[in-house]
């Protein structure tokens, strides 16, 4: 499935064709190759917010980590503002960056300390991030008494704003969100889908946002789409979408695509674990 | 040629960010520091203290202090650098920012390099707070110790313990369970044929053969000239460090590179493993 809205001239930000990843897992000294994408193909516009919807092990995170450059493929291209995601890495890497489930910093280390640290990547000096980061932390609702505490002590929301925050540093023309809001509470997930309102409005970024969240992938996207078991079924207005399948909620276009809902997902792995 | 000026100041801005961050981990967990410090010095002391059972003359008896100290803090010294940049995957894993680092626009090399730096810049002074201790302990005394030379060849040698240390890096990348453990063998296996306390002579003829591509052989011989005897930087210790140095990084680079792409493809580059 493919669908472009690109300027005239210009290349898309994300132009992924016939994209495949496999990974090879051990079964009783048997190796069995998984594909974890077949095949997928779309192009996201500069400017654009696509939200890909798909249940665990679908094959989102694969997605993300190839555009981030953390994966080889195994066949076709990803090309990220007209370069080449697995040729061309660093000039990749200077115009991604990335939120996940997990904020991953150093643990001991301080909000400001951590932020530091990434921006120094990004070539800017210690006087230069002496006063950006405070406004930074700041900017993204973070209390500025607690910048010096290690970031073990702080919540999950707390440590999700000094992840926003280190995307914000580095200004990004294409920021990958890996399930941003998964376990934050509500007020917490609702900064955070403001933070992505804002990078889109103010920083003019690309977004494109892996998600569980059914109503976030509809308030935030311009287009959604449908990534099930490596295959990218669809990727559409949230509109056409349910037009398509004929269901007034995405819940039930998505059921509609995928022939389950997250639900028979959550069962299936709640009758393992009583298993 | 502004360009080029322009992406050299962006790497080594990177390079900083690696000391830096290294220096505020050191901050951090402090006292892990000073615990490891303690066992290092008593480590030290235990095989320093053997030279006062020996019944020599007291002047044979401070020489084979002097030998048994060295041995101990060169081997500190380079031990560290070893570990730091062997760990340099295996840090990041164990912390998770292994992905973030990795996808971050900074030169491979840059980045083991910046480990490289840290770890001479914390083995300097581990080595001088080891040595001043133990020498404060006991009572040794080096009226000739020539410290100008030492840490000069120190330095040279500490090129090849960065190369090497690089090829044992990629360890934790290709194996996350077992790297790790590995690299301690690889280090281990270095100690033993480097005549860390006794000359390389003693050892069978094939581990002579191993102790001469090992860097600390030399590091060995001419820390101890300097030290007992206020030896300069002998070329007989120089080059074959330099000829070391000038294989193993390029080789460490390209051993690592070659992780990377094997752990990007297997999806091994991330913080589970």
């Amino acid at each position: 499935m493919t669908l472009s809205r690109i300027p005239a001239g210009s290349p898309p930000a994300v132009d992924v064709r016939d994209l495949r990843k496999e990974f090879v897992r051990r079964e009783r000294r048997r190796r069995r190759r998984v594909a974890a994408l077949e095949g997928v193909t779309f192009t996201i516009a500069r400017g654009e917010c696509v939200a890909i919807l798909g249940q665990n092990g679908s094959g989102k995170s694969t997605l993300v980590r190839l555009l981030s450059t953390l994966l080889l493929h195994d066949g076709g291209s990803a090309r990220v503002f007209g370069h080449d995601a697995f040729r061309e890495s660093r000039a990749v890497q200077r115009l991604v960056n990335r939120v996940s489930v997990e904020a991953s910093f150093f643990k001991k280390m301080s909000a400001l300390e951590n932020l530091g640290y990434a921006a120094r990547f990004y070539g800017m000096t210690p006087s230069q991030t002496r006063g950006k980061l405070p406004e930074i932390l700041r900017r993204v609702g973070f209390p500025a008494d607690r910048a010096r505490e290690p970031m073990e002590h702080l919540s999950r929301g707390m440590q999700q704003k000094v992840a926003l925050a280190r995307a914000l540093l580095t200004s990004p023309v294409l920021l990958l969100l890996d399930e941003p809001t998964t376990g934050l509470d509500p007020r917490s997930k609702q900064e955070v889908q403001e933070f992505i309102r804002e990078m889109r409005a103010e920083h003019d970024s690309t977004i494109l946002l892996c998600t569980h969240d059914m109503a976030e992938a509809e308030i935030l996207a311009d287009r959604v789409g449908i990534l099930d078991r490596g295959e990218l079924l669809c990727l559409e207005p949230v509109a056409d979408l349910k037009r398509r399948f004929g269901a007034d909620t995405l819940e039930a276009a998505f059921m509609a695509a995928t022939g389950r809902s997250f639900e028979d997902e959550q069962d299936e792995r709640d009758r393992k674990e009583l298993a | 040629m502004r360009a080029a000026a322009a992406t050299l100041r962006h790497e080594l801005i990177g390079l900083s960010g690696v000391v830096e961050r290294n220096v505020y981990l050191v901050k951090r967990y402090i006292w892990w520091d000073v615990a490891f410090m303690l066992w290092t010095i008593a480590n030290t002391l235990t095989i320093v203290f053997i030279a006062r059972g020996v019944n020599v003359s007291a002047a044979e008896e401070n020489a084979l202090a002097t030998k048994f100290l060295v041995g101990g803090v060169i081997w500190a010294f380079l031990g560290i650098i070893f570990e730091i940049v062997t760990e340099t995957v295996a840090w990041e894993r164990w912390e998770g920012t292994i992905e973030y680092t990795f996808m971050a626009p900074v030169s491979r090399p840059v980045h083991l390099f910046g480990m490289g730096v840290f770890a001479v810049l914390y083995g300097i002074v581990r080595a001088a707070i080891l040595f001043a201790a133990v020498v404060a302990f006991i009572g040794i005394s080096v009226p000739d110790a020539n410290y100008t030379a030492a840490l000069a060849l120190l330095a040279i040698a500490s090129i090849s313990f960065i190369g090497i240390g690089m090829m044992t890096a990629v360890l934790p990348l290709i194996s996350p369970e077992k790297g790790t453990q590995l690299g301690f063998i690889a280090q281990g296996l270095m100690l033993v044929v480097s005549g860390v306390y006794y000359d390389v002579s003693v050892l069978p003829g094939w581990m002579q053969w191993i102790s001469k591509i090992s860097p600390a052989t030399y590091a060995l011989r001419g820390n101890r000239a300097q030290i007992l005897h206020g030896a300069g930087l002998e070329w007989r210790d120089v080059w074959p460090l330099l000829v070391i140095g000038l294989v193993s990084v390029p080789l460490g680079l390209f051993v690592f590179r070659t992780g990377e792409r094997y752990a990007k493809r297997h999806g091994k580059l991330k913080r589970s493993g």
